[in-house]
């Protein structure tokens, strides 16, 4: 999996450049831990949208296990080790031999629910795997053209409805299509959201019912679509969201450019939802397993690798 | 939007106005407290240091100290601070003195490239235009077909690019089309794209030189964190940007993205999206914002609403009634039916001053249709006297609008917030909270 750890650098040497040189020339041997070390590293983290509260905390844990007078070389690892342990071990993507997987994909709008809808198509197909997307985003405009797009790409079957009508009716329906095709995989996007919006919301809870109707194991995933590049918002997206639909797990898009959507931390520490996806990229291949130990020495350069 | 950062400022405000004296110890405290509050809403790290030094070293400056009322002194700098951040008067499209005006729409993807021209090309046909909307995002599956439905849902102008067409000859077919139609205005939405990718950024520039268009707007999703600034940076620096919409304003989101482009930018924003429904896109007013933040409401952009809801003169009476704090449950019923109109009440009850204080007023729409039903069940004398509304009173009213008791007993408690809050609109400098003159 160099892949993701290639592409994170490729858009950190671009920008944040001078940030990691400074840390750099603060961490070298012979050289105490000092304040100015702390400030740039705390910069780092803030900078990467780790946000105050979790930033403040693996400081301080770095600080109480850091000596008085260590060498500074010792910081970025017992740093790295903190943000592994925070986390937690990787989580794979559910499985469902022999049954029906069904993933219901949820996220505010823009964060590429559809696109990661239909990255997830291509992955099972590849391995082989009969696949049906539900297109139950019936609000934005053409959003069921795009995913029929994906089914043409990937030879998925994409079940729709009326722009406008009924999700849960869609999923409904998608559910039964999937079933009839004895499908292995059952995708369902839906339509982008914010989570302060409790109409919205109660919609989506809706749609899960129907699916939990079904067979009561319907969602085996919830998957939240996160945009890489969102702020401390996405703590409270990733606690709505999980009130209202019990997410199982993160999908961390758009990981290719700068931002590298260090808010993950705090759901993980807060919320305790994992990652279990980042899209580094737009082509398919590039919706990948996420790897703490890539992710973590990603979040700070090259220093830790 | 942006009650989280109003909240922790107006807390750190608090304490300070409680002070007689202030001396640098205090004025330092402050400041961390203000530093924590900004890096929370997700203003860019670098933004924040500078900010707090430019406040810092004013406030420590013989403007505080002489002054008889310290506390008082350093709100008025972080308030003209926080305003010459986010860019003093509004600013809307600049116009071609030779038509057709053409807008280059540009930004990350999934920012809402495509929703905010339709929106846009809905406030400019307001406004008496004749806008052409123009796809040429090739990239995104569908993303054509999503700007065509908008126009068909909207009854706006559309050009659809042909088969084999690049993003430049589709949009240069575009600008005849608008001269055939006679439109003034062009608005060409762009496939989103990474700042990092230098193909695509290429390809934008070279839409830029060969269009030159007369607006260039980014645009900027609110939940954006410290990504902001790289991506604000590099369309600027690739592109030259005029302006910034900030959009899904309509969250929670603590907005910080709004002062961080702008402020490495220095570009005006100029619309921010509301909401999913096709007009909600305002003009962007930098000084309410600031005003807003620091929990002094913005009793003028709620004006401007019911105005675009309501006529001038009833805009005019409500205005007159929320001053003397004269609000009755008609005015409430009207409000409530003008609302729907102006969009969420929450956004609506976000505007007062103080409003940080109310967080228990959220309403959904379900819950406005019974409020509506409530009111309705009403007598005239006991919508215009609410105050003789007893028991019994409650339970014909429950029984004729087919709700409880208990939802009669809840829009009775909120009106009451509600005129609780506006007795504190009317009476500015009440306990000390709202320190300025309202507009």
């Amino acid at each position: 999996m160099a892949g993701m750890l290639e592409r994170f650098r490729r858009g950190l040497d671009r920008t944040r450049q001078g940030l990691t040189d400074k840390v750099k020339a603060l961490v070298s041997a012979h050289r105490a831990v000092d304040e100015e070390l702390y400030e740039a590293l705390e910069e780092i983290l803030l900078g990467a949208d780790v946000g105050v509260a979790t930033t403040q905390e693996l400081l301080g844990r770095v600080r109480d296990g850091m000596c008085r007078g260590q060498d500074s070389a010792a910081v970025l690892p017992a740093l790295g080790e903190e943000v592994r342990a925070v986390l937690g071990p990787d989580e794979a993507m559910r499985e469902e031999p022999g049954g029906l997987l069904v993933v219901l994909v949820v996220g505010v709008n823009g964060g590429g629910k559809t696109t990661t809808c239909g990255k997830l198509a291509w992955r099972y197909r590849r391995e082989g795997k009969e696949v049906v997307l539900a297109a139950a985003d019936t609000f934005r405009a053409a959003a069921a053209e795009q995913l029929s797009v994906w089914g043409e790409r990937t030879g998925a079957t994409v079940v729709r409805g009326q722009d406008g009508s009924d999700p849960a009716a869609v999923a409904y329906d998608a559910v039964r299509a999937a079933r009839a095709r004895g499908a292995d995989v059952l995708l369902v996007d839906t339509a982008g959201r914010l989570h302060t919006k409790v109409n919205l919301m109660e919609e989506l809870k809706k749609v899960r019912r129907v699916l939990a109707r079904e067979d009561a194991a319907f969602p085996q995933e919830v998957l939240l679509v996160l945009d890489a590049t969102v702020g401390q918002n996405g703590l409270q997206q990733a606690r709505l969201f999980r009130e209202a639909v019990g997410v199982t797990g993160v999908a961390l898009t758009k990981l290719d450019g700068t931002a590298r959507g260090g808010v993950v931390l705090a759901v993980r520490r807060e919320l305790a939802l994992p990652v279990k996806l980042v899209g580094l990229g737009e082509g398919p291949e590039d919706l990948q397993d996420f790897r703490r130990d890539d992710f973590t020495a990603a979040l700070f350069g090259r220093s830790t690798a | 939007m942006f009650e989280a950062l109003s909240e922790r400022l107006q807390e750190v405000f608090r304490r300070l106005r409680g002070r007689g004296r202030l001396g640098e110890a205090e004025v330092q405290e402050a400041m961390r407290e203000v530093r924590l509050a900004l890096l929370e809403a997700d203003v860019n790290f670098k933004v924040v240091k500078d900010f707090v030094a430019r406040v810092r070293e004013r406030a420590v400056g013989s403007e505080v100290l002489e002054s008889l009322t310290p506390g008082q002194t350093v709100v008025k700098i972080v308030h003209e601070e926080l305003i010459a951040l986010l860019g003093g008067a509004a600013s809307g499209l600049s116009v071609s003195p030779r038509p057709p005006t053409v807008v280059l729409l540009a930004g990350l993807q999934g920012s809402g490239k495509t929703t905010t021209t339709a929106k846009l090309a809905l406030v400019l046909r307001r406004g008496g235009k004749r806008p052409l909307m123009v796809a040429a995002d090739l990239q995104r599956p569908a993303a054509v077909e999503q700007l065509a439905a908008l126009a068909r849902q909207l009854e706006l102008a559309v050009f659809l690019p042909r088969p084999g067409d690049t993003p430049l000859t589709a949009a240069r077919a575009g600008l005849r089309e608008a001269d055939r139609l006679g439109s003034d205005t062009v608005l060409v939405d762009t496939a989103g794209r990474l700042q990092v990718d230098e193909a695509l950024m290429e390809e934008l520039a070279e839409l830029r030189r060969e269009l030159r268009p007369h607006e260039v707007l980014l645009v900027v999703d609110a939940m954006t964190g410290q990504e902001a600034v790289a991506v604000a940076e590099t369309f600027d620096r690739r592109l030259g940007i005029d302006g910034i919409v900030l959009t899904k304003l309509d969250g929670d989101a603590r907005g910080g993205a709004a002062l961080s482009v702008r402020a490495v930018t220095g570009k005006p924003i100029k619309f921010v999206g509301t909401g999913e429904k096709a007009d909600a896109l305002e003009v962007f007013h930098p000084d309410r914002l600031a005003s807003r933040i620091l929990g002094m409401g913005d009793v003028l952009t709620l004006i401007e609403r019911a105005q675009a809801g309501v006529d001038l003169r009833q805009a005019r009476e409500m205005e007159r009634k929320l001053r003397k704090n004269q609000l009755n449950l008609q005015d409430f019923l009207d409000q409530l039916r003008q609302m729907r109109r102006m969009g969420p009440l929450d956004q609506f009850v976000s505007m007062l001053p103080g409003a940080a204080k109310l967080k228990g007023l959220q309403v959904d729409e379900g819950q406005l249709t019974r409020m509506e039903a409530i009111i309705n069940s009403m007598t005239p004398r006991e919508r215009s006297e609410p105050g003789i509304i007893d028991g019994s009173r409650r339970k014909r009213i429950a029984a004729g609008s087919g709700t409880k008791v208990q939802d009669v007993n809840r829009l009775l408690r909120q009106f009451d917030q509600t005129r609780k809050l506006l007795r504190n609109v009317s009476e500015p400098g009440r306990r000390g909270r709202f320190p300025f003159p309202l507009p």
